[in-house]
Parts: C-alpha cells; structure tokens; sequence
C-alpha cells in the first residue's frame, strides 16, 4: 500500500482511489492514447496512474486555452483577482489532500508538506491582489514633445505554454502555483506540462480550479512525458508565449535549448529556465518579474485639440 | 469651406504647387573619406580582412565611400575592447555617464544640418525629413535617456539594477542614425557597453557619430561600430562574450537569430516587420485621414516598419476617401532628396527597388488595380512612383507581406468587427490606426487591436518617452520611454 493512501487511509475500511484525468477545456479526459504511466513517491512506491498526455491531448488543451482567451482576458481585473482568491478559498478546504500527495512527491514530511501548501495557498490570495494593480505598475502615461494624449497599457500575450518546475524545493506543488498564477493573473491562458515524475499535485489543481470559477480552458494540465508534450507546446502556431522553468532535460527533444529554438519559429516569448534549476527554492518571495514577463505593451496616441 | 472646394479642383493644373528648386548643398555633408575602417577602442583602425564594400548614393547611384567588411577577428576585437570598457563605465556613477549623453545629445543638435544631409546622400531619403525628424529624434533620445542614467533606481525594476554587460546592436538602413539612438542612448545610460553594425548601405552616419563619441570626450571602448553586411551581424550576435542582442530589421533575420541564441544567457529585443492597418471609418474627418495615410505610408519612402501599408476603408467612403486620396498623392513630388521641396526621395538600394518591382507586379498579377500618379523620374538613381492597389484581397500577397515601400494596399470593411478582424489577420503586430470621430469607438478598436503602437486620428507619431514595438511576429521588447530600460538591464 502506498504512503498516499495510508495517510488518507481509516484502519476500519478499504479506501477509494481516485483516478487522476488530465484537465482540458474545464473537464477532465483521459488521455486520447487511453494510456496511463505510474506515478511513484520518492522512494519508488506507487502512488496512482496517471494519464499519458500525448501530443493530440496537447494540442486539444491548446485549442480550449485560445478559445478562452477572449473571455478570460476580457474580464475586469477585479474580477480576475476575485476569481484567483476564490482558489486560495477551494485550495484551503483540501489542504489536507495536498499535503499528503506533495508529502509523497517530494519525499516530505507532513508538516514540511503543509507548510509548502499553506504558502501555494498564500501565493494565490498575493497574486489575486495584483490582478488590478500591475497595469498601473506596467503602464505609464508617457509625456511625449506634441500635443499628444500617450498612454502605455499592458495587455495579456495570450496562450502561454508552462512547463512546471520539475526540481526545487516545493516544486511539485508551490513551484506549479508560483508558475501559473502570475501567468493567468494578467488575462494570459495556459497549457501546463505538468513535473512528469510528480504530476499528481497538478493534475488535483485541475479539481480545484474547475470548481472557483476560473472558466474551463483558462488552465489546462496534461500530464505524461515532457518530451513529447513541452516540443508541442513549443511549436504550436497558436501558442504565444513559453514558461521553460522545467525544462531541465540534458537532451532530447525536451532540452531547453532545443524547445527555444522551435519557439523562435514563431517567435515566442521565452521565459528560461533558471542558471541552477535544482537549487531553486520556491518558498522564496516572489517579485514582479513572472507577472511582468507574459504582458505585451500597446501605446496608444491621440493628438489634443479642440 | 474654402478648403473643400480648392480639393474638389485638379490642383495639380492650376500651377498652384509649381515650385523652383530648392536644393541643400551636399557640401554641408562635411568630408566624407574615400575608405573606412572600424571605430574600435576609440580608435579607427583598419580590417583584419581584405574585402571592401561601397556605400552608393541612391539619388545618383554614385558611390560615396568605401568601408570594411568587418571579419570576425574584427568583431572579436571590438567585443573586447567593449568588455575592457565594460569595467569602469558600469562602474561610473549614473550621474556621470548622464553627462556624456547630454554632451552626444548636445554635439549631435550642434551638428545636426551636416548629419542631415550626409544621412540623405547615403539614405536617399528627403532633407526635409532628415532635418525636421530623423536628426531631431537622434538628439531627443539622447536627451532622454541621460536623465535615465542616475535614476534608475526609481525606474520600477528594482533598487540598483545591473545592466548587463556588452551589447551586441545591428540595426537596419532605412533610419540608420536614428536607430542607432534608440539603440545606443539606453544602453549606454544603464551602463552597459556597445559594439553597433550599421546596415550595409548606410554605414556613414554611425562612422560619423564615432567622431561625435570622441568630441564627447566618452571613454574609450563604450562604443564600438564595426560595419559590414549580415555576416559580420551574424558574428557579432553569435560571439560568446556579448551579452545582450538588439536587433531591428526583418522578421526572418529575427527568427534566426532568435534560434541561433536559443540556450544561451543573451538577453534579445527584436523590432521586426509590420504590415499595418490605417483604418478609416465613415465618419472620419476626411481631409485629416488624408494626410494621415499619406504620411502613413509614404514617409520616408514607404521604408518604415510600421507604416499604414494597408489602408481598410469602410465601403460607405470607398470612393470619396480614394478620389481624395489620389488627387492628394498627385502632389507628391518625386526627385532629389536634397530639394528641401521634395516628399519622396530615393529608395534606398537597388536590391530593395527590385522587390518592391517584383512584389507590386504580384499585385497586379493576382488581380489587384493598380494606380500612381504622373511623376517624372530622374533618370538615374533608384526611384519608384507612389502607388496605390485598390480591389486587394487578405490572401494578396501585397496585403500579407512587407512591401517596404510606397506601396498601399486598399481593402473595404462593412463594420467595426469586420475591420478589426481584418486589420488582426496578419502574423505582424506592429502598429495600426484607427480614423473616427467617435471616442468609444477608438478605444473599442485600441483596445482589441493586436499592435505595440496604436495611432488614433493620427499616424507615425515618435517620441523617445513612447516606448515602441511589436506584438506577435514583429517582434519582442520595447524601444523608449521606461519600459526601453528594461532591454538593457538585468531583471
């Protein structure tokens, strides 16, 4: 029996497993190959079978992340912030659920696991508050030599493609929040290849975000093997933007170098991966540098006069 | 009133635009030497290599000037001296790197008639825009961005942020030292050092602003210009040791850079190609949309990343806005670009003549009309008549690709979605303009159009303070104002 279940576990009765799907377009599929992988805690016991994304799944959760770019991005930030603290609501209620799979994923104890998901938590109520403010932080009111109304606004880029922390302290679970609430906190949508090797804390945020109010196909997780769903992601025309922070494959078609220059085809936005990805620790504060790397600047003119 | 009924009239007949010739002196271009080499290290100095190449004036085909194509060996030395010079002037305080690029701004403003015109014999482009826009814009983002230098601690990326070491700048002919401002003026102010390739065929006035580095008294080693043609660009942006690309230029030379610094730690901004829109709604004040689409694309020869190259017309005006037009265009004068008269002046290469030739003859095979007006043609250099394509489909070529000339593409619309849908249906995202008289309406359109630069109810508008660039394939970062900071530092 795998520490997962002996921790939800009662002695008096057998438990229900759960069947973990991948989540796309606000439902929650199995993957197309009708393929599953084991999941293992950090000492190789099984945990579950997860889905085996494929490269079909991915680009069905690409299209489900362009279809809700219109709605999501064009909801009122106070809206947005509201809809991301809601998760920080839905995510307090399992906490205990979360802990025990980013126990098991990361080879934590359980009040090392806690605490990691009480700051995921956190991190969602921080980003829900700068949904309203980053546009005042981004943009300016520019004096420009002319009898010119300028204005510089930021706006969402639109589909990002995350490729979740794969190392790192509280990667499996903070380290996922970290990347992909700064990315839909500014009106982008998302495609997540979540950790291969601990998907499980990303395929259950799925469940949490289905149900506070984010609208299906604002965040999409597919998980399965980053090589074959990250090159996906990579070179997909309708893909805007890429998050590489777990893109830590030494070769193969999932190497950070070989998805940047698929990127440049269309020329993507980049965001790399860290010099040190193993060393990152994801219980550090964040600044304002992940909110500010997926947001495209549109100044607009008018001249002034009567 | 008076206005709309001289507009109803063949102007043109009447004599009323006859004007005599009015010509610059090439003469105030300074000396222009018969060879260069690099400025390397304060220094000029000459190629490690051999091969030469000529910089021709566009208006006479005459050749100006040689200059080296610089070798990698080139590129490798002024890396080095930019990296040496990297120590002491990230060192320096902001408010002293501040007085170096006031003193530029300064030198360039006192210089500005003699730049003008040497950037008009290499460019082709009209005195008349070189003086009142090109030099102008050179000293402003000078000026601009020297106030930078001391305050970046206040500039929203951070206490003391760090730039980050050498930048490697290649920029395009068709604002050869303007570009180098937008270029050099921040990097310099957030204390990173350049080494900077101007384009092939427009190398003279960044080997002139190496002089104005000296009379500035800057600091040997913080700017290097090394000129050449793409491989001494690819060189200089696939050399180890530099640590930030800039590039403004075509989209498929951006996309392979993109790729060749794929892994690697260099910073890159791209400002790449356009395909504007410059949409006109029915109740636009005609006579002002006029001048608008005209300075829309027939600025500086059409040569303009984000110049209005498609016009979208609401179907209503069709024909009133384009009779306006025309007998607008038929003012035009055509011809030397040092008549301070003159509107259009030289294409800038033979090369770019022949793809705009062969690009506007897709045009019409593809069932475009196409229309210019009577012009006369000098007889030698590199000239083409402003044209105008009406009956022109999305899937045209001439409405997808970057003419990059003075070339306009005429497609109708019905409603405001049906124009925003259109002027959205291109890989670029450069710029756009929106013509109307309703206020909500501009701001519906602004705020749905996929553009860096929105002009409303006027168009090609620059200021070192407005920061510029695109959205989707036209590229990433922004070029002025705080957020062009952000390119040079590490954040």
């Amino acid at each position: 029996m795998s520490d997962l279940s002996t921790r939800l576990d009662t002695p008096a009765r057998i438990q229900v497993f759960k069947t973990y799907k991948l989540y796309v377009g606000g439902k929650f599929p199995r993957s197309e190959s009708g393929r599953v992988y084991e999941v293992t805690d950090a000492k190789g016991q099984w945990l579950a079978n997860a889905p085996l994304g494929t490269r079909k799944d991915t680009r069905d959760a690409v299209l489900a992340a362009r279809a809700a770019v219109k709605g999501w991005s064009g909801t009122t930030a106070y809206n947005r912030g509201q809809v991301l603290y809601r998760v920080a609501e839905m995510l307090q209620g399992r906490r205990e659920q979360f802990a025990a799979e980013v126990a098991a994923a990361e080879g934590l104890g359980g009040k090392k696991a806690g605490a990691l998901v009480d700051q995921a938590i956190d991190r969602w109520v921080w980003y829900a508050g700068w949904t309203d403010k980053v546009a005042q932080i981004a943009g300016a009111a520019n004096p420009v030599a002319g009898p010119f109304f300028n204005l510089s606004v930021p706006e969402p880029t639109g589909v990002v493609g995350i490729v979740a922390p794969q190392t790192g302290y509280g990667h499996s679970f903070l380290g996922l929040v970290s990347v992909l609430a700064p990315v839909i906190a500014t009106g982008n949508t998302a495609v997540v290849a979540a950790a291969a090797d601990a998907p499980l804390p990303a395929l259950s945020l799925g469940e949490v975000l289905a149900t506070s109010d984010v609208p299906g196909g604002v965040v999409n997780v597919i998980s399965g093997r980053t090589a074959d769903i990250a090159p996906t992601l990579a070179s997909h025309q309708d893909v805007n933007a890429l998050d590489l922070t777990g893109a830590i494959a030494a070769d193969g078609p999932g190497t950070a170098t070989a998805l940047e220059e698929l990127a440049a085809d269309t020329l993507k936005r980049v965001l790399r991966p860290a010099v040190d990805p193993a060393a990152q620790d994801w219980t550090n504060a964040p600044g304002t540098d992940r909110l500010l790397s997926f947001l495209e600047t549109k100044t607009v003119w008018h001249p002034m006069g009567q | 009133m008076a206005k709309n009924k001289n507009a109803a009239e063949p102007v043109r007949k009447s004599g009323l635009f006859e004007y005599a010739p009015a010509p610059e002196s090439p003469a105030a271009a300074g000396d222009i030497a018969t060879s260069y080499g690099h400025f390397i290290n304060g220094e000029f100095t000459d190629s490690s290599g051999s091969e030469a190449l000529k910089t021709v004036n566009p208006a006479t085909e005459q050749v100006l000037a040689e200059f080296a194509q610089g070798t990698d060996e080139d590129v490798d030395r002024a890396v080095k001296a930019a990296r040496k010079a990297f120590a002491d002037w990230s060192a320096l305080p902001g408010s002293e790197r501040a007085k170096y690029l006031f003193r530029i701004a300064r030198i360039v403003q006192e210089r500005s008639r003699e730049l003008a015109v040497l950037e008009s014999i290499d460019n082709g482009k009209p005195i008349k825009e070189t003086r009142d826009f090109d030099l102008p814009m050179v000293a402003a983002h000078f000026f601009y961005y020297a106030g930078w230098a001391d305050k970046l601690d206040f500039a929203g990326f951070g206490a003391a942020p760090k730039p980050l070491g050498v930048a490697g700048q290649v920029i395009p002919w068709n604002f050869p030292l303007m570009m180098l401002a937008w270029k050099i003026a921040p990097a310099l102010a957030t204390g990173n050092t350049v080494v900077l390739k101007p384009a092939e065929t427009t190398p003279l006035t960044a080997l002139r602003f190496a002089e104005i580095c000296r009379q500035a008294g800057l600091p040997k080693g913080v700017v290097n210009i090394v000129t050449g043609d793409g491989r001494t660009g690819a060189a200089l942006t696939a050399h180890p040791d530099v640590n930030k690309v800039a590039f403004t230029g075509s989209t498929p030379v951006g996309r392979a850079i993109a790729k060749q610094l794929a892994g690697t730690r260099k910073k890159l901004s791209l400002e790449l190609g356009g395909k504007a829109a410059n949409i006109v709604f029915d109740d636009a004040p005609i006579d002002q949309a006029v001048e608008g689409i005209v300075n829309g694309i027939f600025f500086n020869q059409g040569h303009v990343c984000c110049a209005g190259s498609r016009l979208l017309v609401q179907e209503s005006i069709q024909d009133e806005l384009l009779d306006a037009l025309k007998r607008r265009m038929a003012t035009l004068r055509v011809g030397d670009p040092l008549d301070k008269n003159t509107d259009i002046g030289a294409i800038n290469s033979a090369a770019q003549l022949a793809r705009i030739t062969e690009l506007t003859a897709h045009g019409e095979a593809e069932g475009a009309e196409r229309w210019s007006p009577e012009c006369e043609l000098p007889s030698t250099g590199y000239w083409f008549r402003p044209t105008l394509f009406t009956g022109v489909s999305q899937a045209h070529r001439i409405a997808q690709e970057e003419v990059f000339g003075p070339v306009l593409s005429v497609l109708t619309f019905r409603t405001p979605a049906e124009a925003l849908e259109k002027a959205n249906n291109t890989p670029f995202g450069l710029s756009a303009g929106i013509w109307t008289e309703k206020g909500s309406r501009i701001l519906w359109m602004a705020d749905r159009l996929k553009a860096g630069v929105v002009w409303a109810n006027t168009f090609n508008k620059f200021d070192p303070t407005s920061p510029f660039g695109g959205y989707k394939e036209s590229g990433y970062g922004r070029e002025g104002g705080r957020h062009g900071l952000e390119a040079y530092l590490d954040v």
